[in-house]
């Protein structure tokens, strides 16, 4: 178990490596500088403001300085937010971003699997089409229309919730953007559990759990639910990525100021350091989380960590 | 059963596909006019605005058809792209094998670990919002799950005896990749190119809502979705209309694909 | 009372009847063998009996256990029965063990689910299972995954997990089929040995386990029972024709319709070969060790091993599909060697391939007329396609099928039929040797003989060569010149036919031949001839590998690696080969 955990840590290094690299190549090939909105400047002044922010300096010795900043915990700076680092932009909006995502994710998994649980078990009822209706519609509506549906109902028509953000409203300004975030990934986790534990029902092992005498209950807790939960797992990495993707969209409709919002307006405004260092941060989160489900998946199935 | 699912959704893309097309041609309108004097008129059949106006005087019913006709365009070619991507890359990867395909898959699952859509952004905003760049962008993100899916088949083809047998005669591989494996590849490949066809519409979308995809005048599904978004309270139409059908054809395309999954499953047990 | 009374069971899906109308009793404490062959609808009425069909089946019919009707029972009454009063051996134990929990856990949690014990003596029971069922270390196995253990092994925890609830009935569905010969005979040993006075019903397609193991018997044919009555009886009297077919069809290792000695000149040789794979960490399986033997033309020499023995490497050696260590394969004289890519194109066109799985060996893709004629495109690319075409009715005609087979896909063939359109695939170039790995082993008892017969047949009209790897004897019996006997790949004996049967001169062999169950009831019953496993070809004993297992072994049988030797024609690769008398 050891010797496998220590070979996935070793392969999550050079991925991270490639990830900022290809990350830092496309911020400093695409066209177009981070100063090219304002005044047209002089060109020796220009030639000051790259020297200064090193710009001037070949790619690769760019990329070099870039990592031992990185390995201090220096981003860089703001190129538009002058009087900020990347590193305190990201620390100052992150937590909210996190609040928001970590609940969503936890609520789309809790109510994902257990729709798909019990969709699952009562194949072909009214149940499972109910369930099989509601995820369809669930990734089938995109996010951003979903929200405005959403504040529409509950905020503007039913007055249950607030509609925007303000520190007035305490925590119930978080439900409706967790929950918009969340509805897609609850539809797509709720079908990929069906579809999962389906699959496992019908394999050999359960019959024989059955032929023990156990109850279905027990089958499944027992014997179906850590198999049926492999693929589910599998699909965190992507998930955690999607809802990333629909913070963008929930921040910017409840007028949150989180990470997401920072990445568009930075990449509107070309602050190439800004953006960057929210990529590199959100791929080094991705790739951590990669990590920690690999050794789940190991201590999930045996056949993976020994031979 | 599950035949019902690929003839009706079928059915009914293919429906709107073609009123899409042919629909603008029947109306009195078209989709750049704008008419101060019919500004946010709810869908009446006066006059033929069979789905009202917009805040600029637009007929609505037009300019969603135009924005079917360029959502599917973008999504068929964006998945086209990924597809063409995804087989090749996926296709080599499985068949040569060993280091190659080791480092090969790392590098997927490397970019599969990133919140993609970012570097979309990244493109879009750099490159200016060129329609061909688009296609590129969607396609870019999407091959993934297909190079993933026809890598495993293709390595478990390769280990098949019937491919074995026509090594052993002396078939030269560039018939074994023809003849035997490709033809094996086809089900699966269609089954997941009609699923990735949803992804790529909700992506350009997401685009859209952003402000970076398709400009005005022309519009995307997506789009006017956005617009409507903002005229909700006073002129509801303007987003039921599109949101509605942009979510119907995204159900069906999910139904057309689960169909046919379950009918190449039910092929593949006998 | 009887134990178990079925009347009138019907199984039937979408149209389709799997059983129909089957009545039968089992008393308490009896055996009951029911065979059929496969799609006979045996399993389905074990399921149906536990009630464990899926959900698309429709049953009808009455299973009175005990006195009470199982068919109307609640789930929670039924579970009790399955439980306590009936237990299920599965056919293969690496798919009816849950793969995600250890062993002892998967037995423990049946006592505990069901108040049968608790806690450590819920442990306990099951560890002193796992050693009832013959495990050698049963704290350690207790702790082990599933995929950790042996084939056998695996089958004695399912059988451990069907017996310790101290069942009245134990269902065994063809209990014994995916394992080695050797072990399927310590496992059927071992059923009898621990079942005391359970009830069994054992559902097999071979009806030498019958013979063996049951008092009374029944005979399935496509859903119906054909035959019922006492082993003995039926076996010396056969009620129903189909019942006369199957026995008929049995192998058998006594025949005497063999091949004589083949008297041709010698066409392929191999030499001391040694096949080795690398697996990681620097360790080497070596899965083929200083095996030599030779082929003739117009004979068949058949191969025979258990798992572990190598034979598919060697052949995949022989045939450049994996390379070769060490060791040389001639072939018409000249040596052969290299990769199958750079074999030169005569050797590729001498030499064919038929494999196990028939449908899988077919492109589902490809027509029946492509898949026979794809090889002519290589071999012959100047013949035109209606040249081409009528090449391939030939070949399909010499295997026994009409033309009309040309457009048929691959999933429209029955295993049979698509085992002839491989062969017809493999003769049509008029090859010199055909190398059949494991060709009948997934066919029907009677298909086997036809496509058997086929392959004599060619032979005696072509002067074919046939080098046929099998794990069945009775197969090695029916249709061998010569025979080739492997172990942990190394050879261990090369003799005729006649002579391997009548005086074997290895020990290995003798209990090879021992091991395989006779179809006669009378015949009276032997001790399994083999304990224990073939251990991992990772690490193989020093000396002579067989000897952990062999009763004769000696000090230098675990020392010194024995020389092969030849002893009034046979070749045995054993230190006590000459005062053995076995």
């Amino acid at each position: 178990m050891l010797r496998y955990t220590l070979l996935r840590v070793l392969g999550a290094i050079p991925t991270l490596l490639l990830v900022i690299a290809l990350a830092f190549l496309m911020v400093h090939a695409a066209p177009g500088g981070p100063f090219d909105d304002e005044r047209v400047l002089p060109a020796d002044v220009e030639a000051n403001i790259a020297h200064a922010y090193h710009l001037d300096e070949p790619l690769p010795k760019q990329f070099v300085r870039y990592l031992s900043g990185l390995l201090q915990g220096d981003l860089g700076p703001s190129y538009r937010y002058r009087d900020y680092t990347v590193s305190e932009l990201i620390g100052n909006s992150f937590p909210l971003s996190l609040q928001l995502g970590a609940l969503a994710m936890a609520l789309a998994v809790v109510v994902g699997v257990s729709a798909g649980t019990v969709a699952a078990l009562r194949q072909d009822s009214y149940l499972d089409r109910l369930v099989m209706a509601c995820s369809m519609t669930g990734i089938s509506v995109p996010v951003f229309v979903f929200a405005p549906v959403l504040v529409l109902l509950f905020a503007v028509k039913l007055q249950w919730l607030p509609a925007g953000w303000s520190s007035a409203s305490g925590g119930a300004r978080l439900v409706l953007p967790v929950i918009t975030l969340a509805l897609p990934q609850v539809a797509y986790i709720a079908r990929l559990t069906r579809a999962s534990m389906i699959d496992v029902l019908g394999r050999d092992f359960i019959r024989t759990a059955r032929a023990q005498g156990l109850g279905t209950l027990t089958v499944v807790r027992l014997h179906a639910l850590k198999p049926a939960m492999l693929p589910v797992l599998s699909y965190m990495g992507p998930a955690v990525a999607a809802i990333l993707t629909g913070s963008v969209v929930v921040e910017e409709i409840f007028g949150i100021p989180g990470l997401g919002q920072f990445f568009v307006r930075g990449a509107l405004n070309r602050d190439y350091t800004l953006v960057l260092g929210i990529v590199v941060f959100y791929a080094t989160l991705i790739v951590l989380l990669n990590l920690v489900v690999d050794i789940l998946y190991g201590v999930i199935d045996p056949r993976v960590r020994y031979r | 059963m599950k035949n019902r699912a690929i003839t009706v959704s079928g059915t009914i893309l293919l429906t709107i596909a073609v009123v899409a097309l042919v629909g603008p041609w029947l109306s009195p309108h078209d989709y750049v006019s704008t008419d101060f004097d019919r500004v946010l008129l709810a869908p009446t059949i006066a006059d033929a605005h069979l789905f009202g106006t917009d805040e600029l005087g637009r007929d609505l019913f037009v300019r969603t058809m135009l924005g079917i006709r360029v959502t599917l365009l973008v999504a068929l070619v964006a998945s086209f792209v990924s597809l063409v991507i995804g087989v090749a890359y996926g296709a080599i990867a499985g068949f040569v094998g060993g280091r190659v395909d080791a480092v090969m898959m790392r590098f997927v699952d490397t970019l599969y670990a990133l919140p993609f859509i970012f570097f979309v952004i990244l493109l879009m905003v750099a490159f200016e919002r060129n329609f061909l760049l688009i296609f590129v962008a969607i396609g870019a993100v999407n091959w993934l799950d297909m190079a993933r899916i026809v890598r495993g088949q293709t390595l478990s083809l390769r280990e098949r005896e019937f491919v074995e047998a026509a090594r052993l005669t002396g078939v030269r591989n560039r018939r074994i990749i023809f003849r035997h494996i490709a033809p094996n590849l086809i089900g699966i490949v269609v089954v997941y190119v009609t699923l990735t066809i949803p992804q790529a519409i909700l992506v350009e979308s997401f685009l859209s809502f952003l402000g970076l995809g398709i400009q005005e005048p022309q519009t995307s599904l997506g789009a006017l979705v956005d617009a409507g978004v903002n005229l909700m309270e006073g002129a509801s139409w303007a987003l039921l209309f599109p949101a509605g059908l942009l979510a119907l054809i995204l159900m069906c395309f999910n139904f057309f694909g689960d169909g046919l999954r379950d009918f190449f499953d039910a092929r593949q047990a006998n | 009372m009887s134990l178990l009374d079925v009347k009138d069971l019907s199984v039937r899906y979408d149209g389709a009847t799997v059983v129909d109308a089957f009545s039968f009793v089992v008393d308490a404490g009896e055996s009951v063998g029911l065979v059929g062959e496969s799609g006979s609808g045996k399993s389905q009425t074990a399921l149906a009996i536990l009630g464990l069909l899926p959900r698309q089946a429709s049953v009808s019919g009455s299973i009175r256990f005990d006195g009470s009707e199982l068919l109307s029972a609640t789930e929670q009454s039924l579970n009790r029965v399955r439980a306590e009063r009936i237990g299920i051996v599965f056919q293969d134990p690496l798919q009816a063990l849950n793969p995600y929990l250890r062993v002892g856990r998967q037995l423990r949690e049946i006592l505990v689910r069901h108040e049968l014990a608790s806690g450590m003596d819920a442990d306990a029971r099951a560890i002193h299972m796992l050693g009832r069922v013959g495990l050698p270390d049963p704290h350690r196995q207790f702790h082990a995954y599933p995929h950790q253990l042996s084939g056998g092994m695996r089958q004695r925890v399912m059988l451990a997990s069907a017996l310790i609830a101290e069942p009245d009935l134990l269902i065994a569905d063809e209990p014994t089929t995916a394992l080695d010969v050797t072990v399927q005979a310590q496992i059927l040993e071992l059923l009898e040995e621990v079942r005391d006075d359970t009830a069994l019903l054992l559902i097999t397609h071979d009806l030498a386990v019958v013979a063996g193991h049951c008092e009374r018997m029944l005979v399935l044919k496509k859903g119906r029972l054909v035959d019922a009555g006492a082993t003995t009886s039926l076996f010396a009297s056969p009620g129903h024709a189909h019942t006369r077919v199957l026995l008929d069809a049995a192998p058998r290792i006594d025949r005497v319709d063999i091949p004589p000695p083949a008297t041709g000149v010698s066409i392929l040789g191999v030499e001391a070969a040694e096949v080795s794979y690398a697996e990681s960490g620097n360790e080497r399986l070596r899965a083929v060790r200083d095996v030599s033997f030779s082929l003739r033309a117009g004979e068949t020499v058949a191969v025979v091993g258990e798992s572990g023995s190598g034979k598919s490497s060697l052949v995949r050696a022989m045939l450049g599909l994996v390379p070769m260590q060490a060791g040389r394969v001639v072939y018409a004289g000249a040596p052969m060697e290299g990769p199958v890519e750079s074999r030169n194109m005569a050797q590729r066109r001498d030499l064919q391939l038929v494999f196990q799985d028939p449908i899988g060996a077919l492109n589902p893709q490809m027509r029946v007329q492509d898949i026979v004629g794809e090889s002519l495109l290589v071999h012959e690319p100047e013949l035109s396609a209606v040249a081409r075409k009528a090449k391939v009715v030939e070949a399909l005609e010499q295997v026994g099928l009409s033309d009309e087979y040309l457009g048929r896909y691959p999933h429209q063939l029955s295993g049979g039929q698509a085992q002839r359109v491989a062969i017809a695939r493999a003769l049509i170039l008029g090859p010199k040797v055909l190398i059949c790995d494991e060709a009948v082993a997934a066919l029907d008892g009677s298909v086997r003989e036809q496509v058997l017969e086929l392959l004599r047949k060619v032979q005696i009209e072509t002067g074919l060569s046939i080098l046929f790897i099998t794990h069945d004897l009775a197969v090695v019996r029916a249709i061998s010149h010569r025979v080739l006997v492997m172990y942990m790949g190394r050879m261990v004996e090369f003799a005729n036919n006649a002579t391997l049967f009548a005086t074997p001169r290895h020990p290995y062999t003798r209990a090879l031949i021992d091991a395989v169950p006779v179809p006669d009831p009378v015949a009276p019953s032997r001790k399994a001839p083999l304990m224990g496993e073939v251990p991992s070809v990772l690490h193989p004993p020093p000396g002579c590998v067989f000897h952990p297992r062999c009763q004769y072994a000696e000090e230098i049988c675990r020392t010194r690696r024995p020389m092969a030797r030849d002893i009034q024609g046979a070749r045995v690769v054993c230190h006590r080969a000459e005062e053995l008398d076995l």
